[in-house]
């Protein structure tokens, strides 16, 4: 899942006090399992913002909604435009691509994050998630015992380890597990030690975000 | 070996050819553009080793560029290692620097992965990592052997310029004792079969672990293929070695050496005594071709170490 965590409610609420009505726009899919932005976490912090402008003496009125996917257009239905058409402003708990793909589709409306979107990844344990994959554009786990060197190590090293890999664990924090150890611990137990004796040459990168923006376009789905 | 069978003709390589045990130094560039000081640590160093590395921007510090800082170090009479770390530029920058580098005169080029840049004092940077250390050590490779560049491009200026290849000495760093600690043989193997012509090591402390590695390394072969350069750094206080046990990747620093520098009337003194039997012991391990001495900020230091170490004076080439 993309995994995403809320902005600091300051930071929204600067925002939020520029305008007489925002509606605050939850995502029902990613957001909701790492439970940044779902229907629970809109609820919460609308009401936090309400409180704060009482507090403040501030004037605006907070509405709030969830959808299953801003993602995707066939969810934007009727309620929801008559919703955000009624604001002056949306805050979207939707990752970036919610954000971003809920003022496509209204392009009159102003549209703010109320998320910092952070990676693909997994949840590991309660109140844990880690980073899996970078989006690379072509993926090599499968030389890697189904370790991706690409977003796991720091250095995206592809001929690892570095020197800085110490029992288990990377140079830029012991909190974090070099991925090298992982891969070599998979690779062992897997009896396949010997793949890694190949040097791994140099990456093609314009599969990924260095080649630019990227599309994906499949003629045999097309219309 | 005539000059015609070397493959760049560096100071290094003619006195590993000759089967020199080498003595190779380090030469920090300065956190500023202070032509003097490099003058200043080169001096230093000038006939006390037979190659001096010129650190590239270490532990993730801005600092003079490592082949500006080279530049000055050749004119002042020493022959440089340049390194490179792949932390900060692209295949298209190092490449760029291999070729002007050569151009300068400079001949050794150290390939490394660079230390992550939340160490240093830009930890807010985007770091690039486009090739690692082992494809960049197969890129030098390709562009001195196979004339051409990472993209399959002749060096050469259009179709009818001469092909002029960057003929670089290449080495490579290897950590003995960083994790896991069965793959490291292999991945020295990795590097020596990507093209590594010579090996520096992290610094060594403990004796016995590094000879267990070096057997492995002798077992593969590897010591046949490259010049491994065992790395020492004398111990200067108890705080140091103890920091050196607890802080950096895999290295072990044997309770017998503590307790000299404990039990030491002058630690710094006796740091300087262990590391120079260590020289002494790195020359009986089959398979060691020289020490690379990693005086930490301490180039002034090197030239007495050298003497008390019964290195000097340095060979001709
Ligand atoms: S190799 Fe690329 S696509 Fe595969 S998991 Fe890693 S970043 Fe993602
Ligand atoms: S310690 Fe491991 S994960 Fe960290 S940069 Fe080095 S190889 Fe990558």
């Amino acid at each position: 899942m993309i995994v995403a965590e809320q902005k600091p409610l300051d930071e929204v609420y600067e925002f939020a006090k520029k305008y007489k009505k925002v509606l605050i726009m939850g995502c029902g899919t990613c957001v909701t399992v790492c439970m940044a932005g779902g229907e629970k976490e809109v609820g919460i912090v609308a009401n936090q913002l309400r409180l704060k402008a009482k507090e403040n003496g501030d004037d605006f009125v907070v509405d709030e909604h969830t959808i299953t996917r801003q993602c995707d257009k066939e969810f934007f239905d009727e309620e929801t435009a008559r919703k955000i058409k009624a604001a002056d402003a949306v805050v979207s708990m939707a990752c970036g691509v919610g954000v971003q793909y809920s003022a496509e589709v209204f392009p009159d409306m102003l549209v703010y994050p109320g998320l910092n979107t952070k990676f693909f990844g997994t949840n590991v344990e309660q109140g844990v998630w880690a980073e899996r994959c970078a989006g690379c554009g072509e993926c090599v786990v499968g030389d890697f015992g189904g370790v991706c060197p690409i977003s796991r190590c720091s250095k995206s090293i592809m001929n690892g380890p570095c020197g800085g890999s110490s029992d288990g664990t990377c140079e830029i924090n012991p909190d974090v597990d070099c991925a090298w150890q992982l891969i070599y611990d998979r690779m062992d137990k897997l009896g396949k030690l010997d793949e890694l004796e190949k040097n791994q040459p140099i990456k093609d990168w314009s599969t990924a975000r260095d080649g630019g923006p990227r599309t994906v376009k499949r003629d045999d789905v097309k219309l | 070996m005539s000059d015609t069978e070397l493959k760049s003709g560096s100071n290094l390589e003619k006195l590993l050819a000759k089967g020199e045990f080498v003595f190779t130094g380090e030469l920090g560039p300065p956190k500023s553009a202070d032509v003097e000081l490099v003058k200043k640590k080169a001096e230093f160093l000038k006939g006390a080793v037979d190659a001096v590395n010129i650190t590239d921007n270490q532990t993730a510090i801005v600092r003079m560029s490592s082949i500006a800082a080279g530049l000055i170090a050749l004119q002042c009479g020493l022959e440089p290692v340049i390194q490179i770390t792949c932390r900060d530029r692209n295949r298209l920058a190092m490449q760029a620097d291999v070729l002007g580098a050569y151009a300068l005169g400079l001949k050794n080029i150290l390939c490394l992965s660079g230390d992550h840049q939340c160490f240093g004092n830009h930890p807010t940077a985007k770091n690039v990592y486009d090739i690692d250390s082992m494809q960049l050590i197969s890129m030098l490779k390709q562009m001195r052997d196979d004339k051409k560049f990472a993209c399959g491009d002749d060096i050469r200026q259009g179709k009818k310029g001469p092909v002029v290849e960057p003929k670089i000495f290449i080495g490579a760093a290897a950590n003995p004792f960083g994790g896991p600690i069965a793959y490291r043989p292999i991945r020295l193997a990795k590097k020596v079969a990507a093209g590594a012509d010579f090996i520096q090591t992290q610094c060594i402390y403990d004796m016995d672990r590094f000879k267990k590695w070096m057997q492995e390394v002798v077992k593969k072969g590897l010591h046949e293929k490259t010049a491994i350069l065992a790395g020492i750094t004398p111990l200067k206080s108890v705080r140091m070695a103890e920091y050196m046990r607890d802080n950096v990747a895999g290295m072990t620093v044997p309770d017998h050496l503590i307790e000299r520098m404990k039990n030491a009337e002058n630690p710094s003194e006796e740091g300087e005594k262990i590391a120079i039997e260590q020289v002494q012991e790195m020359k009986e391990i089959e398979g060691v071709k020289g020490v690379h001495f990693m005086a930490i900020e301490a180039e002034k230091t090197v030239k007495d170490f050298a003497k008390k170490a019964g290195l000097l004076p340095r060979p001709e080439v």
